[in-house]
């Protein structure tokens, strides 16, 4: 009996639709994300991410609305995010019905962000978003969609973000995202380590086997993908027995 | 009979409602001590800081009603810190009090293990449990925090393993407290509220 490894859909919306991302870029439209998120609560999915990743301030009443409706079709936990700039904006998200809050660029800049959150909704509320690009021997942060280097080391980022408040990290890898060539076992297992906090890895899965890796050679505490999940390649109930056949301690009842 | 769900002002509140909505159940929010008073049925959801939910309690005057009724027998189920409360006291606000209604003290889990304790486990019902009823001892549930109750206070019927053993379920006469979200928890999870609605009918 320990903690289940988790696997997370998530939704990349344009703040209204879900959308996929290649490199983060070259967007293409898959689909409704309340039903989305009604199919993922049936399959056993253990949590779902909701992002807007166009996160655009007057398209955000859209965003609160599909938090609203996504959340009703859930019995699992819900996390949002995408463009929360401020403790108002935390709020909003999570009155919508989010369970967890994400936080990404803002945080970059204005690293207090994390406390203010993390004093009003708990540690277990805060979602540290890190977007890691590999420069040489070490990872930089990326900010804005992934799009722009913010020179911080990834791994210092993610203690400062645990010891701002962050009771979580979403560990994506710039050089795999939409690559699906398999997740970056090297950055996860090196900020999985080096924090006291659980890690969601992010970033280039397609296969069963990336995941196993992921948890095993990763130290990832939770896998997160979008893209083969929606297109039904990997169906989440399939891709969790395969991980317990391998060892891998999951959630298989609902 | 409706369950009145105290709405003390923090995290995601609404998500119980709806569970218990779409149990059949009746439910409202409130923080009206006036109301707490009147409940048939109480539920607690705590999620932050032990602090934050002392403090509402005492400011908004809801401690006295909330006390009163539970020792009269009402059925109160407390979730997550709604557990944690009611104990003596906890490690995350010593100076604070909890509502005593069950002995011992909150502690915080062993920094050997990652922090918080998020996501799903299993527990071990090591009693005749009334809110396990029917559910299969391979179930999991959905944790989120980082103090927990000692298993050790007469009260546990189920105990939960992170660093350390701890208190998951606890049924008391009318009290009932989990330290996992049932409203998060899938099937088991809302099994489980059935079983408060039943208990509580």
């Amino acid at each position: 009996m320990s903690l289940a490894h988790r696997i997370i859909p998530c939704l990349d919306t344009d703040g209204q639709r879900v959308v996929k991302g290649v490199n983060f870029a070259g967007l293409r439209d898959a689909g409704d994300p309340v039903a989305l998120a009604a199919r993922y609560n049936e399959e056993g999915a253990d949590e779902l991410v909701v992002l807007d990743i166009a996160a655009s301030r007057d398209r955000r009443p859209t965003f609160l609305e599909t938090i609203r409706r996504v959340a009703a079709e859930l019995s699992i936990p819900l996390t949002a995010g995408g463009g929360i700039r401020t403790l108002e904006d935390g709020r909003a998200v999570v009155r919508a019905g989010a369970d967890k809050v994400t936080v990404n660029t803002a945080a970059v800049e204005r690293p207090e962000l994390i406390s203010e959150l993390s004093r009003e909704f708990g540690a277990q509320a805060v979602v540290l978003a890190i977007d890691a690009k590999r420069n040489g021997n070490h990872w930089d942060v990326m900010v804005r969609g992934g799009r722009e280097c913010a020179y911080r080391d990834a791994i210092e980022w993610a203690k400062i973000g645990v010891q701002m408040g962050a009771g979580e990290i979403l560990l994506t890898s710039v050089d795999r995202d939409g690559t699906q060539v398999g997740f970056d076992t090297e950055v996860t297992a090196a900020i999985s380590k080096a924090v006291s906090v659980p890690l969601i890895a992010s970033g280039g899965a397609k296969l069963p086997e990336h995941f196993v890796q992921i948890f095993k050679k990763g130290a990832a505490d939770a896998a997160l993908a979008a893209s083969i999940f929606h297109d039904g390649v990997q169906p989440i109930r399939t891709l969790k027995e395969f991980l317990a056949g391998k060892g891998i301690e999951v959630r298989l009842s609902c | 009979m409706k369950v009145t769900i105290i709405d003390y002002g923090a995290g995601n509140v609404p998500s119980v409602e709806r569970a218990l909505q779409r149990l059949g159940a009746e439910a409202e929010r409130t923080n009206s001590p006036d109301r707490i008073e009147k409940a048939e049925a109480l539920l607690l959801p705590g999620v932050g800081h032990y602090a934050a939910l002392v403090r509402a309690l005492d400011e908004q005057e809801m401690r006295e009603p909330l006390v009163d009724a539970i020792q009269r027998g009402v059925p109160f189920l407390g979730i997550c810190l709604g557990l944690q409360v009611l104990f003596e006291s906890s490690a995350e606000s010593p100076q604070l009090h909890g509502l005593n209604l069950l002995p011992g003290k909150v502690c915080s889990l062993p920094s050997t293990v990652k922090l918080p304790h998020m996501g799903w486990n299993q527990i071990v019902a090591n009693q005749e449990s009334r809110l396990l009823a029917g559910i299969g001892s391979s179930a999991y549930f959905y944790f989120a925090h980082s103090y927990a109750a000692p298993d050790s206070n007469g009260s546990t019927t189920a105990t939960c393993f992170h660093g350390t053993p701890f208190a998951a379920v606890v049924e008391k006469q009318n009290i009932y407290g989990v330290q996992f979200h049932p409203e998060k928890s899938g099937d088991s999870g809302s099994r489980l509220l059935q079983n408060f609605l039943r208990i509580a009918a």
